[in-house]
């Protein structure tokens, strides 16, 4: 198992790796994300009360469920840094803090356009949306932590414990809604529990979070090459492959 | 593990603890802030300060919604089936409100006990369901109110 895992974190392996799993995780991704958002944006029934207004939902939560899952795979990412020194996990942590903090900021926005229609205001600062500002600081923390320190591995170790100190954000995310009085409801979806709509309208819902996860993976895996290529320029590997592409 | 590798993770895992405890008790500190409005109980608690710009929330209760005709004022009770609180409010509502629909107000509460609100925002709850079926819901509970004899009249006022 450790070897896998010792494997997993060489860079040249990781290439071919991901070049191989990208079209499938574009291809999927689009798909099923084209056949959530159709579906719940066209066809799926209204709400008795928000009537088509609600339907934001299905750009909504999978940009906020994205958000926060991005963030708790950066955090592990950090750990590996800061325990096993891997190159990748740092690679990892670099290529993926923009897309989490676009993702973010469309949650933010999507709420926000939900918000006027249902709630009657924009912006609120109640618990969630607070502490959801706040992941999208983060974000822009780790990014700009990231650019600000030139040597790679000292850039690498302190952008691992910023990431790492920002991840008890997300339980205060997550249970912000329940711990507190807030004006955004409680969670539809729970582990244990139905969700609180009926199959028409989660079915198209699952469907765009899981597309979304699947083109996140295609454009982690996009991101990550490139930063492989600009790090390992220098490397052998990298030179024959580029000769090989260019003849 | 490698013994280094091991200590390295022993002293991440001690950030991480020591960041939730700090995080964990400033929150637990501040919770009467970082709550967005009072209960009916906590304002008849007397919990609530008098005159000062807070948030009230809870569900308009049954009933209470007297509309000016003349203007566009509105009272309304909001509750939290324990105690509730009775709300003045100027202006247009959000299309959500309705009786039974929870609510969150901001105003000053007066020595009176009286809730004047100068913003109201519809808070709606984590259900989702299609018309049909909500229709369908209401017109079983409003044939088991009859059937039972018991007042029908909650449920016909829809």
């Amino acid at each position: 198992m450790w070897q896998i895992f010792h494997k997993l974190g060489s860079p040249k392996w990781f290439f071919g790796i991901a070049a191989t799993l990208m079209p499938w995780l574009l291809w999927v991704g689009v798909a099923m994300l084209a056949a959530g958002i159709g579906w719940g944006l066209a066809f799926a029934p209204q709400d008795y009360l928000q009537g088509n207004s609600y339907r934001i939902i299905f750009i909504h939560v999978p940009a906020a469920f994205l958000a926060q899952s991005v963030y708790i795979m950066m955090a592990v990412a950090g750990l590996v840094t800061l325990v096993w020194r891997m190159k990748l996990a740092d690679v990892f942590v670099k290529a993926v803090a923009p897309v989490g903090a676009i993702l973010t900021f469309l949650a933010l926005f999507t709420g926000a356009v939900w918000g006027k229609p249902t709630w009657g205001t924009w912006w609120i600062w109640d618990a969630r949306l607070t502490s959801m500002l706040i992941l999208l600081f983060l974000y822009f923390g780790v990014i700009a932590l990231g650019a600000a320190i030139s040597d790679e591995k000292s850039s690498a170790r302190a952008v691992a414990v910023l990431v790492l100190v920002g991840v008890v954000n997300i339980p205060i995310i997550k249970y912000s809604v329940e711990w507190w009085n807030t004006l955004h409801q409680p969670a539809t979806f729970k582990l244990t529990e139905k969700p609180s709509m009926p199959p028409e309208m989660w079915v198209p819902l699952l469907l765009s979070v899981l597309g979304l996860y699947l083109v996140f993976g295609w454009l982690a895996c996009l991101r990550m090459q490139t930063e492989i290529l600009l790090r390992e320029g220098r490397t052998r590997w990298v030179k024959e492959l580029i000769q090989a592409r260019g003849s | 593990m490698h013994p280094i590798r091991k200590k390295r993770l022993t002293i991440v895992l001690f950030l991480l603890v020591g960041v939730s405890v700090a995080v964990g008790l400033t929150t637990y500190a501040l919770r009467q802030n970082i709550n967005l409005f009072y209960d009916p109980s906590q304002i008849a608690d007397g919990e609530a300060p008098v005159d000062v710009r807070i948030r009230a929330g809870g569900m308009v209760e049954d009933g209470s919604v007297l509309r000016d005709p003349e203007s566009l004022k509105v009272e309304f009770k909001v509750t939290d089936f324990s105690s509730s609180v009775l709300v003045e409010y100027t202006g247009i509502l959000p299309d959500l409100f309705a009786e039974g629909q929870g609510v969150v107000a901001m105003g000053r509460l007066d020595k009176n006990g009286r809730f004047v609100a100068d913003q109201v925002l519809a808070k709606h709850d984590e259900n989702y369901m299609p018309p049909e079926v909500n229709e369908a819901l209401e017109k079983a509970a409003g044939k088991r109110a009859a059937m039972s004899g018991a007042e029908s009249d909650a449920a016909a006022s829809y």
